[in-house]
């Protein structure tokens, strides 16, 4: 009889959810009711009915429990859990590595994380972030944009009056300087800002006491808390005065909280108002002297690039001699995009953050990667176990939910200790990092994010073993049948050569960045930084006294040479233009103006290469220039020639060598030098016979013996040189550490899947010794297989990571190159490393006794 | 006095049961529903309500032999119980109270 039947996919699925002890019965009904309405609406008919019915059925009272076995599940948890905890401790090593593997991605996630997010949230201390910017100046000459920081004063009231619907508050600041702060009986040096009124409201500074519109006064001041307990111990008021640079006093008005680390104005521990008359810059109305920043605030409604099209073009009519604009940096950029090129902002610290970024996640996922490979193989060597467990009984989830249990308590293991180590690690951290980060333990996503992750983790690595050993059929795999592959599968191999790859490209950068270092500081300097200190002429009372100060530092034989100067040689700031004798009128450039003491060649051992040094007395206009200075003006013989600077005209009387005062990855700037100039740099050479340490103790002395008004202060100027390397020094500290642990989580990962596969082949060994294999024929043979992969790893690393060296390179004029040498020692580094970890395991098993291992199988 | 929760639908299923008083099954309580009734029944919807009466205590539950036409399916009969009894009849005084208690005026009578 040819019945029609209902649709079987249906039946089977309502099978699947139906409580078993009510399945029959109403499958029965179902089927009635479907053989009547075939007979009275047809089979399509009967067929949706029969659909609707099923799906209507899907109701809590008779949808089977899922908890398999309800009372065990509970019991299973617990039963997996402790299973578990036996395998940790009955093979130690291997949880050992595993775990410590996994730890250590985590721990770099975390670090690395915080560390992007503090970059990322750079100067959000102010409330005001994202309405506030700096206004930019780009000078074209030559086809060429320079864009800095530094502009002039006379922009603030263009922009105020030209533009008073956009541009709410603004605020004009002079460049950090330190001030002597005095309250009559202590001096502290302190970094300071000359700043318009309006900055404390504008950078919304936390005001402890006093009013944020205290710069309207004239006359007083702001202070960090930090200074205000360092001077008066605490932060009341009561309107005390301090004294600047013993020259004049101000009345303290408030005290901010200080600036905190991860802000542009950290260490900032005064606010004078610009309006003070002893603010020389304020009456400044040359377009051409850029001496000062402008921090703007726009308005709710205003859009920057609209804005940045109406302002460019303001100090252009003002300025004949080269093209310049103006733009507005946000200050939620200022910060990471720091470089510039052709008058956009194209990165800077934003790449570096990318970077380690990148790096960070690589990291990751190689313990990652190592977690998943271990927990894989281990899995195999159980699959006797599963077997034996489904000839029991175990249905395939409750395997699949057994290992992934396993899998997440090692996961969850390693997020504990992760969090741990980071934790400990954090103050080295912020050490090398130079920043003020800590575990956001009291932020809820922090815990979300690492619960989710560990979550990940674990569920991915486990899945493979899960899924794929608990299809086994049980007879096969206690019989031995399943497993007897002699080498590891594709996808193990994808994963050991991924992680070499990164480890190796992490070498080469780390040791590309070192060498880019090395190289900047074997630049030829041009003069001697050893035992050269710079002393400030911070008060008038220093000023007045500083030929008898030397005087007596001579007489007691403290120092070797003192000179003066307008700045220090670890860094020129000012720059101006010249005319000369047949100058293109088109022609901009600007110099490095220095101020110096007719004595300054001698004591900062200049190299005088032409011409005369300066005399000691009478040559008020004679110029010292240096060699790119003298290419530029292009003089056949520049002695002797006029130049006029600053609308005085001055003889050139020297020709020096060029030397080495700013980035070292650049050129050497024209510089000249001339004795008519203000001075506000002593420059001393330490005497070699005597320690620096005592030197500098008994020249304190003598300084402040003299009634100088200030403390006796100094920089080193090799170190304050130093400075210059700090960043790439800094990164490629960084970049070391990543690359070792790289190396370490890869080199652990090979050590288990060297084991592993051993362990496999051993039986293959034995009956090869026994056919007569030296021990190193054997050796060769289990290594081979690491070798080749090792090798296609750094086929494959060594030309992007080539890419990726010569574009960081680039943004250097002067770089080192990339040798083969790097190349060379970083390969054969690795394949040493390689051929060590698994030739370990290989002699282990060549070694063994073949009559042994044949008879355990 | 005892109270009892008794659905509306579940006092509808209860009715037919007893209604059909010795071939009370899924189709024919569904169909009996429909009838009488006048509304629409889910099989999801009956068997359910069927289970919970039966939790309830107001039914019981048998099985009946195999027949040809549901494959080879048994049929499970339902029986109302004494308890389920009282509880009809305790949600139909209920009713009649209200009832008496109407003044004539407002029935619509035709």
């Amino acid at each position: 009889m040819n019945q029609p039947e209902p649709p079987k996919y249906l039946l089977r699925f309502f099978k699947w959810f139906c409580k078993p002890e009510l399945h029959s019965f109403i499958e029965g009904d179902l089927i009635e009711m479907f053989q009547e309405r075939v007979e009275s609406q047809g089979q399509r008919m009967a067929d949706w009915f029969f659909i609707w019915d099923v799906l209507l059925l899907f109701r809590p009272d008779i949808i089977r429990p899922f908890k398999i076995f309800k009372i065990e599940t509970n019991y299973m948890f617990k039963q997996n859990l402790t299973l578990s905890w036996r395998l940790i401790r009955g093979n130690k090593g291997y949880a050992f590595v595993n775990i410590a593997g996994l730890t250590m991605g985590m721990t770099v996630a975390i670090l690395i994380g915080l560390w992007i997010w503090n970059e990322l949230s750079f100067d959000a201390y102010f409330e005001n972030r994202d309405k506030l910017a700096q206004v930019m100046v780009n000078q074209t000459h030559e086809g060429i944009t320079y864009t800095a920081s530094s502009i002039q004063v006379p922009l603030g009231n263009a922009l105020k009056e030209g533009f008073p619907s956009d541009l709410g508050q603004m605020a004009l600041s002079s460049f950090k300087r330190n001030f002597m702060v005095s309250n009559g009986h202590q001096k502290l040096k302190s970094s300071g800002l000359w700043v318009g009124t309006d900055f404390p409201s504008m950078f919304s500074l936390k005001l402890l006491s006093g009013s944020i519109k205290s710069l309207e006064n004239p006359t007083s001041v702001l202070i960090s808390e930090s200074l205000a307990n360092s001077l008066f111990g605490s932060q009341d008021l009561d309107h005390s005065v301090i004294r600047i640079d013993n020259r004049f006093d101000v009345e303290l008005a408030g005290v901010y909280e200080d600036f905190p680390k991860n802000t542009s104005f950290h260490e900032t521990k005064i606010l004078l108002p610009w309006k003070n008359k002893e603010n020389f810059l304020r009456n400044q109305s040359d377009w051409t002297d850029h001496c000062c920043q402008l921090f703007v605030q726009l308005d709710g409604r205003a859009n920057i690039d609209i804005l940045n099209e109406k302002i460019k073009n303001i100090p252009t009519a003002h300025i004949e001699q080269w093209k310049e604009e103006i733009m507005l940096h946000p200050l939620n950029k200022l910060y990471l995009f720091n470089q510039f090129e052709n008058g956009r902002a194209t990165g800077g610290r934003v790449d570096f953050v990318l970077l380690f970024g990148i790096t960070g996640v690589f990291v990751l996922l190689l313990a990652c990667i190592n977690f998943m490979n271990l927990a894989t193989v281990r899995s195999e060597e159980r699959g006797k176990e599963v077997g034996i467990r489904k000839t029991l009984g175990s249905a395939r989830i409750q395997i699949v939910f057994q290992f992934l249990s396993e899998s997440l308590l090692y996961a969850f293991l390693s997020l504990i200790a992760s969090i741990m180590i980071a934790w400990v690690a954090l103050p080295f951290f912020n050490q090398l990092a130079q920043t003020d980060i800590t575990l956001p333990t009291d932020q809820p996503v922090f815990w979300i994010l690492s619960f989710l992750f560990a979550l990940f983790t674990g569920l991915i690595a486990a899945s493979y073993p899960a899924f794929y050993l608990s299809s086994f059929k049980p007879i096969k795999v206690l019989r031995n049948t399943v497993h007897a592959k002699t080498s590891s599968p594709l996808l193990r191999k994808l994963l050991v050569t991924t992680q070499f790859v990164v480890s190796i490209t992490l070498i080469l950068g780390t040791l590309l960045v070192f060498r880019q270092v090395q190289y900047a500081k074997n630049r030829v300097t041009g003069f001697d930084r050893d035992k050269l200190i710079t002393v400030d002429i911070s008060t008038p009372e220093l000023r007045k006294n500083l030929d008898v100060i030397k005087h007596d530092l001579r007489q007691r034989g403290l120092i070797s040479d003192m000179a003066y100067s307008s700045q220090s040689p670890s860094h020129f700031t000012n720059n101006n233009s010249l005319n000369w004798k047949g100058k293109d009128p088109n022609f901009t450039m600007f110099f490095r103006n220095v101020g110096v003491s007719p004595d300054y060649g001698e004591t900062i051992g200049w190299d005088l290469i032409g011409g005369r040094d300066f005399r000691l007395s009478g040559d008020s206009t004679s110029m010292i220039i240096n060699e790119s200075t003298a290419e530029i003006l292009g003089f056949d013989n520049p002695l002797g020639e006029i130049v006029e600077w600053r609308g005085k005209n001055f003889t050139i009387t020297g020709i020096v060598k060029d030397m080495l005062t700013q980035s070292p990855y650049e050129p050497t700037e024209a510089s000249f030098f001339v004795t008519d100039d203000f001075m506000t740099k002593i420059i001393i050479r330490l005497p070699s016979n005597i320690s620096d340490h005592d030197a500098l103790s008994a020249i304190g002395q003598v300084f402040e013996s003299h009634d100088t008004g200030a403390p006796f202060d100094y920089q080193f100027v090799d170190q304050e040189y130093a400075k210059k390397y700090d960043y790439e020094e800094r990164i490629g500290n960084l970049a070391a550490i990543f690359a070792f642990l790289a190396i370490f989580i890869s080199g652990l990962g090979l050590f288990g899947l060297a084991s592993y596969v051993a362990k496999q082949r051993n039986r293959e060994i034995g009956i090869r010794k026994i056919l007569g294999a030296s021990v190193s024929n054997l050796w060769i043979l289990l290594t081979e297989e690491f070798v080749r992969l090792v090798t296609i790893a750094a086929i494959i690393a060594v030309p992007f990571a080539s890419l990726l060296m010569n574009d960081w390179l680039s943004q250097y004029t002067y770089r080192t190159s990339i040798t083969w040498e790097i190349f060379a020692v970083t390969i054969v580094s690795v394949l040493f490393i390689t051929i060590v970890i698994v030739g370990i395991q290989a002699i282990k098993v060549a070694v063994a006794n073949p009559i042994k291992v044949i008879r355990s199988h | 006095m005892k109270k009892h929760h008794l659905g509306e639908f579940e006092e509808m299923v209860l009715l037919a049961v007893g209604v059909l008083h010795g071939d009370a099954y899924g189709v024919s309580l569904k169909k009996e529903i429909e009838t009488r009734g006048e509304r629409n029944v889910s099989v999801g919807a009956l068997q359910t309500a069927l289970i919970r009466l039966e939790k309830k205590g107001y039914v019981k539950s048998s099985e009946g032999e195999k027949t040809q036409e549901r494959a080879g399916r048994p049929k499970k009969y339902y029986q109302i119980t004494a308890y389920g009894q009282s509880a009809l009849e305790y949600k139909k005084s209920i009713r009649s109270r209200f009832w008496d208690a109407m003044p004539n005026i407002q029935l619509n009578i035709r």
